[in-house]
């Protein structure tokens, strides 16, 4: 059953098991995101798709929320303008993220957030926390100091490639992607060196080796084949 | 009209955003009319101004001879520029702030030195132990990220600025 | 199992009791453990054999409450109670039965804290022995399963449950009935039952009370909750860190399996209801209900967005319905005496009692339970016996790491769900922790950042980030080294991290900080440094 809504006071309808930023995307609202990987399942971790919902104090995952009939939802409050400024700025603080030197420079989805919702420099204090390089792969390598815990590397090795290699460990500011319960990568009899962890990385911390500075671009367009079989095929 | 005093100042970097500050091209003969440089590395004077209307800095607060000289810098300076990755964010100065400094000293003066093996004491400005970007310093009021700012920005902005406004840039790290 | 075979049961047990002239209580909850009852109640046993087969009967019972004056032991029918009792001590007291009590050691039981207090949920905690089922039937236990189940079809107990009024005791206040409602009209035919037994708040202990102290009135209450919402299996998640809790909970599991009380055709009828133990290993998180599931499907603990709520979409996707150790022990006394009774006490939108742990700077430390609507000042300076040495009081913290620290200006505000939220804080489980004038506020604030940082589980960048940066933030004000700059950006990460979080743990993470700058913000101020750097 079709449900009609509101966005930014634009009249819209959800079928059943669309989320507020399907929708939104359909029609050409830009929410921004992160975490979220269309062809993935959603975690609602980045919070950067929030959006406000009249009558609610607190804003909502937008990738992760179904709407309900008549429900007024703002995705580009000043509100959720500064929330998602300083969710970057809090990512841009918690790595030791140095564009100018990346692998995926100009290619990046958090450099591309960054100037897209006008973050130009950091209110936080940077933590500079040690971070560790796994270049054990004969192919790949994880370079935790771009890691932005989005887990969409996770995500796709279980549910596409079904290796399910990569974890989280840890908890808090500690927490940390793993390959084979915290072996290393090249050590994994498991990994079946698909590349699409490589892919599906919004940032330069997984990489192709033999890649330098500026020249790894992602490509995720299989997840659209893999949707689409999904799908039945129509 | 008098021309408005600008200086620039280059601090922990590569000075690459002072060549791109220079590939703004013919937009210099325009600059030329409207400011006079009174301070930059550039330049022959080495003395800062008692006011000057706009100071662009390049580069991180690395030393102490840096910290003292931008808070100098800052105390007369009108409006205060961060120009480039390393005065907005730290950018590649910063990545020795996940080692402790005696490791960032020994690696340097003394694994890698040939001669004069050890850590000097004298005509080297010490260390900060942290390198921090301009604005967690003094008050920076415009920043212009990118690794270098491209060249049209730069104009953009700089022309912005002596046009009395604080502009709203967008641009990317890197 | 029927009703007369639960009521022999119950008569059979109080006869045995009602044998022995005296009957001689050693709490052996944690509490008192912790300082010696066992030796305490081996050394009350070895005095006592000689006096003869019916002279008196020495029990291991649950929390008498005091537990800062443990360990403590009463005496039944004399009416006496007896704190710091040592093993040496035991001589006098077994020959002080009949006769004048042990003044030495004799404690008040006629003070405000034990007059003031209105027993519901620990009715039974210091009375019964809790690793003994039948001493739980003795005293009333199953009795309301078996109306349940008899008497009442799962809809009239749902209604009960509602109009009572009771709201859920982990913090949030959710209506148990509306919940109960929910997960009964989403249809499946499996359906689960969770006790949330995860209590994580830095000096609570109500729940690992309830199940150490009267743990077969946690099954008893999630029974009556299955047999209402259509569940037959269920969970008790409680925390590794509470071994006796896990054990009387298994042990009380295994007695009322043995009796028919839980298992398959309980009471002879169709209902069927089976319980398992899962172990919590460390993570406050997971006190968080979706972490909690996960965590109980052998997945990462870490939260989920909601919706779906668990009512719709529990474990394993099933509709299951969680509730608090304490909101459980809250049901089979509606059952036994109704939904009008139960709502007669308390105030407003908040009915019943609420358990607290009192601790901190405070006379009587340990366990209460008060009616809701009772003010603060009632609780600190009459049950609670006031300050010790002398000084101010200054605040009090409600509600553990989600709560915040509520001024002397506000003492007279009753006890209740909104009334403590309008003050920044939350009843949350039930910690009460006060402070005198030697605290430094700030110092309170960094410490519950401190514990909300090392607890989030990262999963969210608000929470994993932003509690590491207010925490650095107010360790500068700490150290003296905060500039005004570093206050706004403090009040910005408050409000940033408490909208945007994915679960409550980030959501009420900034709340000590909130509570502290609205009500003390001098203190910030007064760590406070000129800086070069000017604000934003």
């Amino acid at each position: 059953m079709a449900k009609t809504f509101k966005i930014d006071g634009m009249d819209v309808s959800a079928a059943d098991d669309q989320t507020i930023l399907q929708v939104a995307r359909e029609r050409g609202i830009f929410i921004p995101t992160l975490c979220f990987l269309e062809g993935l399942s959603f975690v609602g971790a980045c919070r950067l798709c929030i959006v406000e919902i009249e009558g609610n104090p607190t804003p909502v995952a937008a990738c992760a929320t179904y709407p309900q009939e008549g429900m007024e939802v703002y995705t580009n409050t000043e509100r959720l303008q500064g929330y998602r400024r300083l969710i970057l700025e809090m990512l841009f603080a918690e790595g030791n993220h140095v564009c100018a030197v990346c692998v995926v420079n100009g290619h990046c989805e958090l450099q591309w957030l960054a100037e897209k919702l006008g973050m130009t420099y950091n209110t936080l204090d940077y933590l500079n926390r040690p971070k560790q390089v796994d270049a054990s792969h004969y192919r790949f390598a994880v370079d935790h100091n771009r890691c932005v815990l989005c887990t969409r590397c996770v995500r796709v090795c279980d549910e596409i490639e079904g290796a399910h290699i990569w974890d989280v460990m840890g908890r808090g500011i500690d927490c940390k992607v793993i390959t084979e319960l915290n072996q290393p990568w090249g050590e994994s009899v498991n990994c079946t060196s698909c590349g699409k962890c490589i892919n599906v990385c919004p940032t330069g911390a997984l990489f192709k080796k033999s890649k330098a500075v500026a020249e790894m671009e992602k490509d995720t367009h299989f997840l659209r084949y893999f949707s689409t079989i999904r799908a039945g095929g129509d | 009209m008098s021309k408005a005093k600008v200086a620039t100042v280059w601090l922990d970097g590569c000075s690459g955003c002072h060549m791109s500050f220079l590939d703004i091209d013919e937009l210099l003969l325009d600059l030329a009319d409207k400011i006079e440089l009174v301070y930059s590395p550039l330049v022959d004077n080495k003395v800062f101004p008692d006011m000057a209307d706009v100071t662009i800095v390049e580069g991180a607060v690395s030393s102490e001879e840096d910290l003292h000289k931008i808070k100098h810098v800052r105390a007369h300076t009108r409006v205060l520029i961060a120009l480039g990755d390393c005065a907005v964010t730290g950018n590649v100065p910063s990545m020795r702030n996940v080692f402790p400094l005696d490791k960032i000293y020994n690696r340097a003066y003394t694994e890698n030195a040939t001669e004069n093996v050890g850590t000097p004491t004298s005509l080297v400005p010490p260390l900060l132990s942290k390198v921090r970007p301009v604005h967690q310093v003094v008050t920076v009021d415009v920043y212009v990220p990118g690794c270098p700012p491209p060249a049209s920005l730069i104009g953009r902005v700089i022309l912005d600025v002596l046009a009395g406004n604080i502009p709203d840039v967008r641009a990317k790290f890197g | 199992m029927d009703m007369d075979e639960l009521e022999n049961i119950a008569a059979h047990e109080q006869a045995r009791e009602a044998q022995y002239a005296h009957r001689v209580r050693v709490c052996v909850a944690t509490g008192c453990l912790s300082v010696g009852a066992e030796a305490v109640q081996e050394a009350l046993e070895h005095h006592a054999t000689p006096k003869g087969k019916h002279h008196c009967l020495v029990m291991g019972v649950g929390c008498m409450g005091l537990c800062g004056n443990g360990p403590l032991v009463s005496v039944d029918p004399a009416g006496v109670m007896y704190e710091k009792v040592t093993p040496d001590d035991a001589p006098d007291i077994i020959d002080s039965l009949g006769a004048k009590p042990v003044a030495r050691l004799q404690c008040d039981t006629n003070a405000p804290f034990f007059t003031r207090q209105v027993k519901i949920v620990n009715e039974n905690s210091g009375i019964i022995d809790p690793e003994h089922i039948e001493s739980y039937i003795a005293h009333g236990g199953y009795s309301a399963l078996v109306k349940a189940l008899t008497e009442m079809p799962p809809h009239d107990v749902i209604t009960q449950v509602m109009d009572s009024g009771l709201r859920g005791r982990g913090g949030a206040g959710y209506p148990t009935g509306l919940k109960w409602s929910t997960v009964a009209k989403t249809p499946n035919t499996i359906k689960y039952v969770v006790c949330n037994g995860d209590e994580g708040d830095p000096g609570a202990f109500m729940d690992r009370n309830v199940m150490e102290s009267d743990p077969h009135r946690v099954l008893e209450g999630m029974a009556i909750a299955a047999y209402a919402v259509g569940a037959s299996y269920g969970y008790v998640y409680v925390r590794a860190e509470y071994p006796l809790a896990v054990a009387r909970i298994n042990k009380a599991i295994r007695q009322a399996e043995k009796m028919g009380l839980l298992g398959n055709n309980i009471f002879g009828t169709s209902f069927n209801f089976n319980v398992e133990v899962r172990l919590g290993a460390g993570a406050f998180v997971c006190g968080e209900e979706t972490a909690l599931m996960a965590s109980i499907e052998g997945k990462r603990g870490t939260p989920r967005p909601r919706p779906p709520y668990p009512a719709e979409s529990g474990l394993w996707g099933y509709p299951t319905l969680i509730n608090n150790v304490e909101t459980f022990a809250n049901i089979p006394p509606i059952i036994r005496n109704g939904a009008t009774w139960f709502a007669s006490i308390g105030v407003g939108r908040s009915k019943g009692t609420k358990v607290f742990a009192l601790s901190g700077k405070i006379n009587n430390i340990g366990l209460i339970e008060v009616p809701m609507g009772i003010s603060l000042r009632d609780i600190i300076y009459d049950i609670g016996g006031g300050i010790p040495d002398g000084r101010a009081f200054k605040a009090v913290q409600t509600g553990g790491p989600s709560g915040g620290c509520i001024p002397a200006e506000h003492l007279d505000v009753p006890v209740d769900y909104e009334s403590l939220k309008a003050l920044s804080s939350v009843m949350g489980s039930g910690g009460m922790i006060v402070m005198d004038d030697t605290s430094s506020m700030v110092d309170v604030a960094r410490f519950f950042m401190e514990f909300c940082m090392s607890e989030s589980c990262g999963k969210c960048i608000p929470c994993r980030v932003g509690t590491v940066q207010m925490y650095h933030l107010l360790s500068k004000f700490s150290n003296h080294q905060a500039t005004q700059r570093d206050l706004d950006t403090l009040e910005r990460l408050c409000d940033m991290v408490k909208y945007t979080s994915l679960c409550g743990l980030g959501q009420s993470a900034p709340n000590a900080v909130v509570s502290t700058l609205r009500f003390f913000r001098e203190e910030y101020q007064e760590r406070m440094i000129e800086s070069e750097v000017a604000h934003g």
